[in-house]
């Protein structure tokens, strides 16, 4: 009842394709806006930002990035954090070494640098496919990650690669405080997502399908494999580099090569098959799923050890918290292979009729 | 009310084509005119799906030559010859089982569509244009094709018969000037061949196009086709009008086995 | 050049034990179609299994057992209540529940087994033999020359196993296609049960081998990330071919190891070690531009 579509008509084509052509849609997200753009800000405590919610950001950026390549472009990748730690290192690199230059041209140039990383090491996807393309990213994986830490140029001399973020300075203002750089990030992955969005929806976005789906019958109708796929390893490597570079400068400060090691490729990964495959929405709730789930485990798994009598160790913890995104992918796979964004989905249907059974 | 039947628009000369060690084809030659429907039949394995397969550049052949539109060639490329106007439906539907069938049909305008992902990521000016303008010529293939009711629906959710109606729809949306139909009818009871044949026989009326068909139901070959070529084995047995080959004892021995 | 044969032939050495490893993929490819990227968990949680029920008390021998037995009882599991739910759906699908399956073992082994690393004695001396070293100068160990021996016995074992018995003759008409293969007759569980079987058994002894040589720890499991390449050169359906890129990448990555930083280091200055980290990737990434399924794997070929 609550989700009636009822009444809602189309008269034009534009009408239908809109963003959200449905009336209680168009005022959720209205009210998602104002509930992150202004609610927030002034009620969240500054751990909540700083361990919360600056990083869900980032990560469902990343996550983004992912998708686009994995999900819709159906090119698997295992290589998502080294894309990030470009982007992490390509922005230092402009900020220390051309004077003056904005933070966010830099966080842009940051980006385009993945991207052409990501169009190199997408190369090997125009001859192979599937898990020969996942050891392929593997080798981007661990060479980049080898690179930024033995070619000492790229973190400025320092020891072992890591590398301390500049101030992050716009139009004057400096954003400072776990408050400011909430806002910022916010702004960033919101105006991304959108972009991602249109791009999904259009041709761009269906072009990808179809070589995700049966790319034989793609290039009989016309849609040329090799620019479409580099454009996905573009894409999705920008959206990670950007999201790098908002790693270190807006959340950890100072980040070193094997910070973004296989594990968080792996985490990304694990974002979107239990946030959903090809699907935005999902890159959100997969990213969320994966970040709350260890600080909800540390929350209860002593709690609940301590009720059973069980011995405990902060090892364990972490042994369940791997046990359990093992146990999570399998059963997502096997239940709900769309993941959470297929399961809220369901949810609205549900409640187009609810309260009433049928 | 007749047609006119046009000059040689595709001409296939000494077509041969093996895999490893199995000879698909070999030295094959016929012409499509312009206009017309061509039907290509043969028992099972004769290799008519391989030339079809020739003809959009999916396999190039190891000898031959393929004239298109004048043009000479050894061989198609698939993005070549969709952008020469030649669309095709497959054997074992080739849809993108992952979207919906709106969504499958616009991937068959993609040819025509010039705006770039950085228009489609801003949905600028040229791109909601290009997007509304190429809904609208989908939307006309949905209203010939009746399946107004299942626009939405992901295909891998349709059955069979409409699956086929939808890659028919996707091959239409090309504005193709030829067709290649890969046993367009397989699989469907008499209703759903009669809405089949009444579909390319208006797509062969009012839109002109020239239609090359592999088919195996005997009636509907006669009764629409203009002429028919004939393989078994990968060679060519038969060429010509349908009452020719119908009577070719070559032909008729290839399908009923020759008695000793 | 006595320093490069000394490097070459420990390249070798390390090689047979990639070997073992890619042994256990090519199994379950083989016969499955499944890339079973919890192979290299698998091998940890074999090696674990020993170390484990050695600790409660059991000789070497009855932990081997044991082991063996929670290997094929895992699989048969996995197969059941993992593998068998996907069967519908496309290969990256199954692909990616076996790196849950891989993340659900090492979280779930070592809660069970413990974390510490152990070490794990063989009772095979793993020294130089003074005879070699003496003769030629090289630096091979008894432990070398049996682990050389089980991975080649295994290797023409398990080739002349798929190749001339029914049951391996069974397994390929699986691997090929199911639905064929039950329609013939051929019963699919049981079939399940003795890939997983040999798998887990090959896991065990490579378990055994590189839980004797570097202690049974957590680093385990990524040395199993290196079978990937042995795979691509080797060839995904391939035993023998297992063996052959695994000593490919083992030499490779030692001599690039060697010789590669000084070079490095007259032109950019600064440390370059570590390129064993990625040198087997890259190499496997060259040999899919040349020869994408391998020395010794099937072309592919896609009938539209």
């Amino acid at each position: 009842m609550i989700y009636r579509e009822a009444g809602q008509f189309k008269t034009s084509y534009a009408a239908d394709q809109q963003l959200f052509p449905i009336r209680q849609d168009r005022i959720g997200i209205l009210i998602l806006l104002a509930v992150v753009f202004l609610a927030i800000p002034g009620i969240a405590s500054e751990y909540w930002f700083s361990a919360i919610l600056i990083p869900f950001l980032i990560f469902s950026l990343a996550a983004l990035g992912l998708n686009i390549l994995t999900g819709y472009a159906g090119q698997l990748s295992l290589g998502s954090a080294a894309f990030m730690a470009v982007g992490a290192y390509a922005a230092y690199n402009f900020q220390l070494r051309i004077d003056g230059i904005p933070i966010l041209i830099s966080f842009g140039f940051a980006g385009l640098t993945a991207a052409g990383v990501g169009i190199l090491f997408g190369l090997p996807s125009l001859w192979i496919k599937g898990f020969y393309l996942a050891v392929a990213t593997l080798a981007a994986q661990f060479f980049i990650v080898w690179c930024l830490t033995k070619f000492p140029w790229f973190s400025n001399y320092s020891s072992s690669g890591v590398i301390s973020a500049q101030k992050v300075v716009i139009l004057g203002h400096e954003f400072a405080s776990p408050r400011e750089k909430y806002l910022l990030v916010l702004s960033i992955v919101a105006v991304m997502a959108l972009a991602a969005k249109n791009m999904v929806r259009s041709s761009t976005g269906r072009a990808w399908m179809a070589v995700r789906d049966m790319d034989v019958a793609a290039a009989v109708i016309g849609i040329r494999l090799m620019p479409t796929k580099l454009l996905a390893f573009a894409v999705s490597s920008f959206y990670c580099g950007v999201a790098g570079a908002l790693y270190a400068f807006c959340y950890l400060g100072s980040v070193e090569p094997d910070g973004f090691s296989l594990d968080m490729s792996f985490r990304i990964l694990f974002m979107i098959i239990i946030g959903g495959v090809g699907s935005i929405l999902g890159s959100f709730l997969g990213a969320a799923f994966i970040l709350l789930l260890p600080i909800f485990l540390d929350i209860t798994l002593p709690w609940a050890a301590g009720l059973l009598g069980l011995p405990f160790s902060n090892a364990t913890v972490s042994h369940i918290q791997i046990l359990l995104f093992g146990t999570l992918i399998m059963f997502f796979l096997i239940v709900e292979p769309h993941g959470l964004a297929r399961l809220w989905q369901i949810g609205k249907e549900k409640l187009r009729l609810w309260p009433f059974p049928h | 009310m007749s047609k006119k039947i046009g000059d040689v628009i595709l001409d296939l000369q000494n077509i041969s084509l093996r895999f490893g060690g199995v000879k698909a084809l070999t030295d094959i030659s016929f012409d499509v005119r312009e206009r017309e429907i061509r039907a290509i039949i043969g028992p099972n394995g004769a290799g008519k799906s391989s030339m079809l397969n020739v003809i959009n550049g999916v396999y190039h052949p190891q000898e031959g030559v393929i004239v298109f539109l004048g043009q000479e060639r050894k061989r198609m490329e698939p993005h070549h010859a969709a952008t020469q106007g030649i669309a095709r439906t497959f054997q074992n539907i080739a849809l993108f089982k992952g979207m919906s069938v709106l969504d499958n049909i616009m991937t068959g305008r993609i040819t025509r569509m010039k705006a770039n992902f950085l228009e489609h990521a801003l949905w600028l000016g040229r791109a909601r244009r290009e997007e509304l303008e190429h809904r609208k010529k989908v939307e006309e293939i949905i209203d010939f094709l009746e399946i107004q009711h299942i626009r939405r629906t992901p295909v891998g959710r349709l059955p069979y018969g409409l699956q086929k109606r939808v890659e028919l729809g996707r091959a239409l949306a090309a504005e193709p000037s030829m067709l290649l139909l890969d046993e367009p009818m397989a699989g469907m009871n008499v209703e759903e061949k009669q809405d089949m044949c009444r579909f390319i026989l208006d797509v062969n009326d009012q839109f002109g196009a020239t239609i090359v068909l592999i088919e195996h139901d005997m009636g509907v070959v006669m009764d629409i086709s203009d002429r028919v070529v004939v393989l078994d084995y990968g060679k060519k047995i038969g060429d010509g009008l349908p009452d020719e080959v119908k009577n070719n004892e070559d032909v008729i021995t290839a399908y009923l086995g020759a008695s000793h | 050049m006595q320093f490069f044969m000394e490097v070459l032939i420990g390249g070798l050495l390390s090689g047979v034990m990639y070997a073992l490893v890619a042994l256990g993929f090519v199994l379950i490819y083989k016969a499955s179609g499944v890339f079973n990227f919890a192979q290299g968990a698998m091998v940890y949680l074999a090696a674990l299994s020993v170390v484990g029920c050695m600790e409660k008390g059991a000789p070497l021998w009855l932990a081997i057992i044991l082991a063996f037995v929670i290997m094929t009882l895992f699989g048969i599991a996995t197969e059941k209540f993992v593998l068998r739910k996907l069967v519908n759906q496309p290969p990256i699908a199954l692909f990616m529940a076996t790196i849950g399956l891989a993340f659900f073992i090492e979280g779930l082994a070592p809660m069970v087994f413990g974390s510490a690393p152990r070490a794990l004695d063989l009772g095979i001396v793993d020294e130089p033999i003074p005879a070699i070293l003496d003769a030629w100068g090289i630096v091979i160990s008894k432990f070398d020359l049996v682990a050389a021996g089980v991975a080649a016995l295994l290797v023409t074992t398990l080739a002349l196993f798929f190749q001339y018995t029914r049951i391996g003759r069974a397994l390929r008409a699986v691997a090929d296609d199911h639905q064929a293969a039950l329609s013939i007759g051929i019963p699919l569980q049981h079939i399940w049960a003795i890939v997983w079987g040999i798998a887990g058994f090959v896991a065990l002894v490579a378990g055994l081998m590189w839980g004797a040589r570097n202690g049974v720890q957590f680093a385990l499991t990524f040395t199993a990330l290196k079978a990937l390449p042995v795979l691509i050169i080797g060839g995904f359906t391939s035993v023998p071919g297992a063996i052959v890129g695994g000593l490919l990448i083992g030499a490779s990555e030692k001599l690039a190891e060697i010789y590669l930083p000084p070079v490095m280091q007259s032109l950019f200055g600064g440390n370059f070690g570590g390129i064993e980290g990625w040198f087997p990737y890259v190499l496997a990434l060259f040999f899919l531009l040349v020869r994408p399924e391998g020395l010794f794997g099937e072309k592919h070929i896609d009938r539209v």
